[in-house]
């Protein structure tokens, strides 16, 4: 009896552990990227703490105290570029002081911006890695005076919550891609669909626009619909399991380029010819360059850009708001588009592959 | 000296003892009662289950394909695994459970060799095997470091090895320079998918290799008995002349050595890596499989066959639901929904009562008789 309670204990504990795992391992991260980066916000004792919406003037020569919360950069090719951008534009030599944190888990995200809260930054910005469950974060801050902006995704909350966000519009991107593949004019689309993290903005905004189309049109049918966690190996697993069935598809919607990648793994094992010219087509999603090249040279035929480079812009709205001046909008879109096998060049491959 | 203790339950004869009751005994009774149910049920839901087809890949070599050979060739990494960790198991009483990290290490390691530390290469800068020797060494290197807390400093192994639990990914990541480096030569890919002109994928090969040499390990060397004593009594061993320390840190050295080879072939089935996404939770699978061969949690005895055929039972379990299009988010309720059953049925009080059920019966026969 000793040993199965030890099992289920081991069981439990180490799922436990695997949950506080992800925040430990992601915030003894920033080796390295910027050694501003490393003080903890809680180390500053330079506490005149003003809080922000007070418009204090940008050049006073105080560094303005930022919380960054980002997933972590290693789930994927486009959020390693978008962690590298913040970490190069919030320095010391831009006037901030800042300190970062990266989890994919909602929860430490949601714990350590309370943290930054009470140790009084002045901005905290965000990218929520569940939609949800951000209330009391958003009514702590407003309390301090603490500014929110939001980047790369959205969270469910009244505009008011928030200062800004600069935020890659998920949805449009599924609708944009969507609509290319309806444009390709197939009899049938019989689409393996293998979905990102569930409850992830990405995931909801690119699936949705494919269920509602599924839903709309008798000629569209799921093969399958699965999630891969963005995990390469699961998606070649799924696809795997899709052709030893013997079911036929014509179309691969991967969410992003890696579960594509693991999808094209499987195709190319069992000898199923894929992208331009071939019998299934390939789509993903993110800013890879490799991904891009791949459109490029017709391995693939679509690959919805998510551009991750929205330091710049949260920086110059920081900056407006130290001034005193509210962003014209409250949220701004990066500019996206998507990229397709037959009008894709290498000045596009250059321009936007990270 | 090669002959291994035997389960003394199984080595007495006891001819008088019902059928059922001596096979429910065996070691190997849940691994392969798991298997059958599993084949059983997929003959009847779909015989087609079974079928393997020759195609042909797009590198235009004919290569086998169907579900057993999906559930033999993925289940590749957690087989190799699975071995380390029995005798990880065996020696120390406890579970390792920083093999996804460290085998994010060694995948990392041994791209950048390969890369020549570039983000992208389109051929290989360094000669495969000595790249994979260092990713060997670098593994066992972190076992060893394993190995030494939990033998020298004595500390609980989860505990011990809850530190590169936490750190793997980010040294991973790290010895990248935080970049995701891509290999596109075909030759660093053999190993994860095909050779030319071999049907049948290369993991399949490596895994049998890694059983075979394990196989002959325990057979030539006295390194199965030594584990076992040490994990049934460390002191009584250190009285006859073992260190168990050393053969405790050796097991976790070895297992570092097989997470080296399980993350090779992790990083060349797509030739790239996402440190925090790889081998993810594979750790919890290779203690399942431990479990599931009928081996102590609490360490001494093992069958390191019954931790590979529990490997290949959570494989073949994996590709089942996939087929039967369970959502992956699934897949985790119905391990556990496995891990409950096997629990249970290992219970000695259930064992008992499954005994007395057959007893009762055989008794008044004999007596009929």
């Amino acid at each position: 009896m000793k040993k199965l309670l030890s099992l289920a204990l081991a069981a439990a504990m180490s799922l436990s552990l695997a949950a506080c795992g992800g925040g430990g391992s992601s915030s003894s991260k920033p080796a390295g990227s910027t050694p501003a980066g490393s003080t903890p916000a809680g180390s500053t004792p330079a506490a005149s703490s003003q809080p922000a919406a007070s418009s204090q003037p940008a050049a006073s020569g105080e560094p303005i105290t930022v919380g960054v919360i980002n997933n972590d950069p290693n789930e994927s090719g486009y959020r390693t570029a978008n962690d590298a951008a913040m970490r190069a534009t919030f320095t010391e030599e831009n006037g901030y002081k800042a300190t970062f944190y990266n989890n994919n888990d909602a929860a430490q995200q949601i714990a350590t911006a309370q943290q930054m809260i009470q140790d009084e930054v002045d901005f905290l910005l965000l990218s929520p890695a569940s939609t949800t469950g951000w209330d009391t974060v958003l009514q702590d801050a407003q309390a301090a005076g603490t500014q929110i902006i939001l980047f790369d995704r959205m969270l469910e909350a009244d505009e008011s919550m928030y200062a800004a966000a600069v935020v890659s519009d998920m949805p449009a991107e599924g609708t944009t891609a969507v609509d290319w593949l309806a444009a390709q004019g197939l009899d049938e689309y019989n689409i393996i669909h293998i979905q990102g993290h569930m409850g992830s903005d990405a995931q909801l905004g690119r699936t949705g626009a494919l269920d509602e189309k599924v839903n709309a049109e008798s000629n569209w049918n799921y093969v399958t619909q699965q999630t891969a966690d963005w995990d390469e190996a699961t998606a070649r697993n799924i696809v795997q399991s899709v052709i030893d069935s013997g079911k036929p598809f014509n179309v691969i919607y991967a969410e992003n380029n890696g579960m594509a990648r693991g999808a094209v793994a499987a195709l190319d094992a069992a000898g199923i010819t894929h992208g331009k010219g071939g019998d299934v087509i390939v789509m993903g999603f993110d800013s890879d360059k490799w991904a891009m090249e791949a459109v490029l040279s017709g391995s693939w035929n679509y690959m919805g850009l998510c551009n991750p480079m929205q330091a710049e812009t949260v920086d110059g709205i920081i900056k407006d708001l130290m001034a005193g001046k509210a962003p014209a909008q409250k949220i701004i879109y990066t500019p996206e588009q998507g990229f397709d096998a037959a009008t894709i060049t290498q000045d596009d491959v250059d321009t936007y592959g990270t | 000296m090669t002959t291994p203790v035997k389960n003394p339950e199984t080595q007495v004869k006891r001819p008088d003892e019902p059928l059922f009751k001596r096979l429910t005994r065996h070691q190997m009774f849940i691994p392969v009662a798991a298997l059958v149910l599993l084949v059983l049920f997929n003959l009847i839901a779909d015989a087609s289950f079974f079928a393997v087809s020759v195609k042909e890949n797009s590198l235009g070599n004919p290569v086998l394909s169907g579900n057993i050979i999906s559930v033999l060739d993925n289940a590749s990494e957690l087989v190799i695994l699975a071995i380390g960790m029995t005798l990880v198991t065996a020696s120390s009483g406890g579970q390792d459970i920083s093999v996804g990290a460290t085998m994010a290490i060694a995948g990392s390691v041994i791209l950048r060799m390969v890369c020549g530390g570039q983000v992208t290469a389109d051929t290989m800068q360094m000669n495969l095997i000595l790249a994979v020797l260092i990713g060997i060494a670098v593994t066992a290197l972190f076992g060893a470091f394993n190995g030494a807390l939990v033998a020298y400093f004595k500390i609980q192994p989860m505990v011990a090895t809850l530190i590169m639990f936490t750190a793997g990914r980010s040294i991973a990541a790290w010895i990248n320079n935080n970049q995701l480096p891509i290999i596109n030569d075909i030759a660093f890919k053999y190993a994860g998918t095909f050779l030319p002109g071999i049907p049948v994928p290369t993991p399949i090969f490596i895994t049998a290799a890694v059983i075979l040499i394990f196989w002959l390990v325990l057979k030539r060397t006295n390194l199965g008995l030594y584990t076992q004593s040490v994990g049934i009594n460390a002191n009584s061993s250190r009285l006859n002349g073992l260190d168990p320390k050393m053969i405790k840190l050796l097991t976790y050295v070895i297992l570092g050595v097989c997470v080296a080879v399980a993350g090779f072939i992790r990083v060349s089935r797509s030739g790239s890596i996402n440190y925090s996404r790889i081998a993810e939770n594979i750790e919890m699978d290779a203690i399942l499989a431990v479990a599931l061969g009928g081996n102590a949690l609490s360490g001494g005895r093992f069958n390191i066959y019954g931790s590979i055929l529990g490997a290949y039972v959570i494989q073949f379990l994996t590709t089942t639901l996939y087929k039967y299009d369970v959502p992956s988010t699934a897949l985790p309720a119905y391990k556990a929904v496995v891990v409950i059953l096997l629990v249970v049925l290992s219970a000695p009080v259930v064992r008992e009562k499954l005994a007395s059920l057959k007893k009762a019966p055989a008794k008044t026969a004999k007596e009929v008789s």
